[in-house]
């Protein structure tokens, strides 16, 4: 299928050019691990059940960390007009950005991968379930989804970087709450029966957020 | 092979194009060349399908635009002072993601054919940002032409070239020019605009002010239409020679 | 044009009277809440307050799709003065609401025990990401389009937003619920009223705001004849 091979290729690009520098995945990482330890000190003093903020300071971690990947994904493009270069290609608008958001879902894949085993010797808990993969896969989703639609936003305009969690934060607040509560629900050994309602609420929210980015990014990148 | 009817372009409350008239034939170089601002990057936009219209009729091959968008992307190649190519990945990488994404059945065997043309052999798998100007200039036009497109917008495709890199060019430019293809190229620069292109048109205050053909036109001709549709100082640039 | 004045004046008497109603009703009318006291009656400004708000918010989401539809500058005007009198309207139901917390639970913000609190808050959050998205856009189309696009994913996010906050403290999850409020029959017709009154404020204050905003853009589009000394 043409539509498909297309969105890979995009998929393809990306990760060669970040293999090539590695710029994106080493910030990337540096700054969870910065954001774990400050969280870790800040809290250590106050709260006796570390484990209680452990859900919590996951998803930050994560909701910083999408930022700054969705940001470079997009800085990316911009560069030498690449995205002209896309835009003249002779394919449907949408195949951007499912390409481009697949990508993000992958690289922040790959960085919560690296952050979760060394957040589980940090908190002294094992994060390595199903379930919890799952509710995190599910929440990425949820960034990645309407992340990389607000992203082709923020980076056309003056304040660049610091546009994206303006106009993210506010959106993704339900994915947080959800992955949050469901996160604390698995640590806490709840069956999965108390959880799945917020499951359920994370696929809803991955699911339209899709339909609703893409209606809408062909509006964001046409001139 | 192009026809413009009255062709405006605004931005909200300022109006880069204002009523534009052109046709080009099949196999037609133009060189369209006005001062900075008056709206030659918008006119290739425009017919780049990178801009939309605000009123008027364009017509690329017959299709209308911004209708049939993507049916006219596939015949046309955009060249600009910007290389659209990604610094990160290598010029043979750069290639084959474009290969890719237009759909073209034997990639690499196109990607080699291009890297021949162009010159660009020996640095294929060097990073496109460590490549020179010129040479970045000239992977924008292989990857322009990959997919064989039968028109060739070309957007001050001199910019920031030395005299040995743009002298490359024109060859590469009289190749693909040679094949029959139809080229419009925009310039400020006369002379340039007179090398090997069949009509010449100025561009200015949003409309086509001035067409000819160039086997009757000497460069003082031309800079005489020029100056007088054009002025001196209406931008504060002098035309180069 | 003289047609669309008299609905702005109709409108304007329509909203004086009813606000002056309203009022009445509130403060003089309606009985005094057992429990509370007269602080209860900051109740029906906030709900009424916080209806315009995301009355307000649709009414943004309408004009943005409406705008990437047709192009049509108007409803990005429209857009905008809707954002306008929104924000201002959700201020209103954060600052009344934060005084009803005071005098319910004793805290000027009671995370757990009043999500409606929050909900409005993050509302009004996403106003502001609205006006600073539009401030920081350059060129009026690119700006309108970006608007529009982000309205409609801010208004999206808003169930999601509503749910998820109800559902936090709770074990299990209710979609609809009945809130411990009994109202008597005066107070209910207060509060209806008072849910009247503010959409028809929210009405006329849209209206000028609207107006205003045209004249605004006429006079960009001199400007820029001016300027360049052309025809547009």
């Amino acid at each position: 299928m043409s539509y498909l091979s297309k969105v890979l290729a995009i998929v393809w690009k990306d990760v060669v050019a970040e293999l090539r520098t590695k710029e994106m995945f080493s910030s990337m990482l540096v700054f969870a691990l910065l954001v774990i330890v400050i969280f870790n000190f800040s809290f250590d003093l106050r709260v006796e059940n570390i484990a209680q903020v452990a859900p919590g300071v996951l998803w930050v971690t994560f909701a910083f960390a999408s930022t700054l990947e969705l940001n470079r994904s997009l800085a990316l493009e911009m560069e030498n007009d690449c995205l002209d270069g896309l835009l003249l290609a002779p394919m449907d608008r949408s195949v951007i950005y499912f390409g481009k958001m697949l990508g993000n879902l992958v690289f922040i894949c790959a960085i919560e991968a690296l952050i979760l085993p060394i957040f589980s010797v940090i908190f002294d808990l094992n994060l390595i379930r199903p379930p919890l993969l799952l509710t995190i896969f599910l929440g990425t989703v949820g960034f990645a989804g309407v992340g990389t639609l607000l992203s082709a936003i923020a980076v056309n305009t003056r304040a660049r970087e610091v546009m994206l969690p303006v106009l993210l934060f506010p959106i993704i607040l339900p994915v947080v709450i959800a992955a949050t509560k469901a996160t604390g629900g698995i640590l806490d050994g709840l069956p999965l029966g108390d959880i799945a309602h917020w499951l359920r609420f994370l696929v809803a929210f991955d699911i339209i957020f899709l339909v609703v980015s893409y209606m809408t990014f062909d509006f964001v990148v046409q001139g | 092979m192009i026809q413009i009817q009255d062709l405006v372009k605004s931005f909200g409350h300022s109006y880069a194009l204002q009523g534009v008239d052109l046709e080009v034939s099949r196999g037609q170089f133009l060189t369209v060349v006005g001062p900075n601002g008056a709206g030659k990057t918008t006119l290739l936009r425009i017919l780049a399908t990178l801009l939309r219209p605000t009123s008027g009729l364009v017509h690329i091959d017959g299709l209308d635009l911004p209708s049939r968008s993507a049916e006219i992307r596939r015949r046309i190649g955009f060249v600009s002072h910007q290389s659209l190519t990604y610094g990160k990945l290598t010029v043979e990488e750069n290639l084959t993601f474009y290969g890719r994404i237009y759909d073209i059945p034997a990639v690499e065997e196109r990607v080699d054919t291009l890297l021949d043309l162009v010159g660009l052999q020996a640095r294929r798998h060097d990073p496109a940002r460590t490549l020179s100007r010129g040479m970045q200039q000239r992977l924008s036009i292989a990857r322009a032409i990959i997919h064989q497109p039968s028109l060739m917008l070309l957007d001050e495709p001199y910019t920031g070239l030395d005299q040995q890199a743009a002298d490359m060019l024109r060859q590469l430019l009289q190749t693909i020019a040679a094949e029959s293809r139809t080229v419009v190229m925009t310039t400020h620069n006369l002379q340039r605009a007179l090398e090997f292109c069949d009509t010449v048109a100025i561009l200015a205050k949003g409309r086509i002010v001035y067409q000819a053909e160039v086997a009757s036109l000497t460069l003082d001709d031309l800079r005489q239409a020029y100056w007088h549709y054009v002025g001196n100082g209406s931008t504060g640039k002098r035309a180069e020679t | 044009m003289s047609k669309s004045f008299r609905i702005e004046d109709l409108l304007n008497w329509l909203s004086g009277l009813s606000i002056i109603v309203a009022l009445y009703l509130v403060f003089v009318y309606a009985p005094t809440e057992a429990t509370m006291g007269h602080v209860q009656r900051i109740f029906y400004f906030h709900v009424s307050s916080a209806w315009v708000g995301f009355l307000a918010f649709f009414v943004t989401l309408v004009a943005g799709v409406a705008y990437l539809r047709g192009g049509n500058r108007a409803w990005d005007i429209l857009a905008l003065s809707s954002v306008e009198i929104g924000i201002t309207f959700t201020a209103m139901a954060v600052i009344t609401g934060s005084i009803w917390a005071k005098a319910t639970w004793n805290a000027w913000w009671p995370w757990q025990q009043e999500p409606r609190l929050v909900l409005v808050t993050i509302l009004l959050l996403l106003y502001l990401s609205y006006l600073v998205l539009r401030a920081f856009v350059e060129g009026e189309e690119r700006t309108a389009r970006f608007a529009a696009v982000y309205g409609i994913v801010a208004f999206v996010s808003v169930p999601f937003t509503f749910m998820s906050v109800r559902w936090w403290q709770r074990l299990h999850p209710v979609i609809f619920e009945r809130e411990g409020m009994h109202l008597a029959p005066a107070m209910l017709a207060t509060f209806l009223f008072s849910l009247l009154a503010f959409t028809i404020l929210y009405f006329t204050l849209l209206l000028h705001r609207r107006r205003l905003g045209k004249l605004a853009d006429q006079v960009d589009g001199l400007k820029e004849r001016l300027r360049t000394g052309e025809g547009g």
